[in-house]
């Protein structure tokens, strides 16, 4: 036999090119670098180290959670509870600092608060069959009604003895003058992109995305591994809601209001599919990336803010539609 | 020594008896058709073969040592294997992926161990091999044919060291080329000393590969002979009650 086992086990089924070309990431990458460069040329605001900073740090909170909607949209759900869990963790943070605990005592307790409300959502679906949607619809309104609680319905902003070090760790630019929160979405996606790809529990969670049947018949533990992405997923809620308030120095009860569907416009302009079993950590923060380019230039070239919704609502269909062409060709 | 051996096993859902005072048993290396119509109680013996369901009454052996299965991860540790009807593949993942799905292969120490993929892709290119089939183990499932996924599930059950493989319908939904394809598959099973126990409606499927072929009629064994012993007439008779028992 002429053909060696080495053959078909190398043999990979597109180039890299290739697979480059096919991927809706690739593409919105394109589009984010071409708007960045017409702008740096079209206004004189766009390429200063003022405006970068900026763009950046306003990237981060959405993208943190994108990285987080990541692993719940690869297993086919949803978290709609995202914006409202933030702001909960964010008010618990500062109520338990404005009471005169250490920042180390209010982060445990905001993280804490988040990972429990994960669990929560969890188990409603991974064990009782609930709806996603249905249950982290009602989460929304659950955790945003406890923040409300927590606080009384007033704005904190004194963060009590560690009030610096709040506001520091949000707000501050430790290395090489970069935001602390472009740091902390680094280094959080690198950690998503590694679980996704080198871990059981990452290739697990795209099994359950690819075919929920087959993953519980071959033996992956199906419901501990859902009731962990949407633990995840409220984490990355968390961390981002902890930074923000670093950042802003002040939490009101509508913090995060809406952010959810910003969130899940990015992960799926990056890439991810609703319907579950695609998705990348890259993919997330570019899509988040996207989002905030648009923003930003709406307001640098003089167009009225009330335009943003289209522009930003035409990006999602424009990357689906790249996706549905896709998938077209192909059954062709 | 038959590798397993069922007596008397009886399964009752409430009042429904699914199956009733079936005994046989299986050796190695051989090809065991399973025939019957809809509701006639292959499944369910099936089913508790892989550990789904528990007997209600009598026992199984496999090796001549007792089973008692709880759950379907235990009968794949005794070398029980399922094929399932719908093959149970993501179709989101690569073959060597599927194949390896719930059993993957790591490398490094403690908590620090990432996924092998140069050695699942290896071990999956030659379980592909030794099945004689084109299936490369980085191709995405979603763009195979009916016959490569046969592959990739057949190639999942020589992971370990399986004693017995039982098939549901694997040649119910494919293209007639494909059909051949998947015998191919059953006849290296055999050839490894692997028994097969083939459930099927397809009478050509059967008396091509099958060694015996065993006839269920409402919960009954009401056949068990070898191939050449029988016809697809008989068969047919069997299932459909026309003829009572032989």
């Amino acid at each position: 036999m002429a053909l060696t086992i080495d053959q078909p086990i190398e043999h990979k089924q597109q180039s890299l090119a290739a697979r480059l070309f096919a991927s809706q990431t690739f593409w919105v990458v394109i589009a984010v670098i071409l708007a960045c460069v017409f702008l740096s040329f079209a206004t004189d605001a766009f390429a200063t180290s003022k405006n970068l900073y900026n763009i950046t740090r306003n990237i981060t909170f959405v993208a943190i959670i994108a990285l987080g909607m990541t692993f719940v949209i690869i297993t086919g759900g949803i978290d709609l509870s995202v914006g409202s869990v933030l702001c909960l963790s964010s008010m618990v943070l500062a109520v338990t600092m404005h009471a005169g605990y250490s920042i180390e005592v209010g982060i445990l307790a905001s993280i804490a608060t988040a990972l429990a409300i994960g669990a929560f959502n969890g188990v409603l679906i991974a064990y009782l069959g609930f709806p996603p949607f249905v249950v982290t619809l009602g989460m929304l309104s659950i955790a945003r009604s406890l923040a409300m609680v927590a606080s009384n319905n007033t704005v904190v902003f004194q963060f009590g003895p560690d009030h610096a070090k709040l506001l520091s760790l949000g707000g501050g630019a430790w290395v090489f003058g970069i935001a602390n929160p472009v740091l902390y979405m680094i280094l959080l996606a690198l950690i998503t992109g590694f679980i996704l790809r080198w871990t059981k529990f990452g290739r697990h969670i795209f099994a359950i995305g690819g075919n929920e049947h087959a993953a519980t018949l071959t033996g992956v533990p199906v419901r501990q591994i859902k009731v962990a992405v949407y633990m995840i997923s409220a984490l990355s809620a968390g961390i981002a809601g902890i930074i923000q308030t670093g950042w802003l120095g002040a939490v009101t009860t509508n913090l995060g209001t809406g952010m959810e569907l910003q969130v899940i416009a990015a992960t799926v302009i990056g890439g991810a599919n609703l319907a579950g079993g695609v998705g990348t950590a890259f993919g997330a923060i570019v899509g988040a990336a996207l989002i905030e380019v648009i923003r930003n230039s709406l307001g640098l070239l003089g167009i009225n803010a009330f335009w943003q919704g289209v522009f930003i609502g035409g990006a999602i269909l424009l990357a689906v539609l790249f996706d549905r062409i896709r998938n077209f060709r192909r059954s062709d | 020594m038959a590798v397993l051996e069922l007596t008397n096993i009886s399964r009752h859902f409430g009042a429904i008896q699914a199956v009733n005072d079936v005994s046989l048993s299986i050796e190695p290396g051989q090809v065991v058709g399973l025939m019957g119509d809809n509701g006639a109680g292959k499944s369910t013996l099936v089913k508790m073969i892989a550990g789904n369901f528990r007997p209600s009454h009598g026992t199984m052996h496999m090796d001549g040592k007792e089973l008692i299965l709880h759950k379907p991860a235990e009968a794949r540790q005794h070398g029980i294997e399922i094929v399932h009807q719908d093959l149970a593949l993501c179709n989101n993942l690569t073959a060597a992926a599927n194949v390896y799905l719930g059993r993957e292969l790591r490398r490094g120490v403690g908590p620090f161990r990432i996924l092998d993929y140069a050695s699942m892709y290896k071990r999956a290119g030659q379980l592909f091999a030794e099945l004689k089939s084109e299936t490369r183990p980085r191709d995405l499932v979603k763009q195979m044919s009916g016959g490569q996924r046969q592959a990739v599930a057949i190639a999942r059950t020589m992971l370990s060291q399986a004693k017995i493989v039982l098939m549901d319908e694997p040649t119910a939904a494919i293209s007639v080329r494909q059909v051949a394809e998947v015998l191919n598959l059953i006849r290296h099973l055999r050839d490894q000393g692997i028994a097969v126990v083939l459930i099927s409606h397809r009478m050509p499927d059967v008396f091509t590969v099958a060694d015996r072929v065993i006839v269920m009629r409402r919960g009954r064994k009401v056949a068990d002979k070898t191939i050449a012993s029988s016809s697809p007439e008989e068969v047919t008779g069997l299932i459909t009650g026309a003829i009572e028992q032989v």
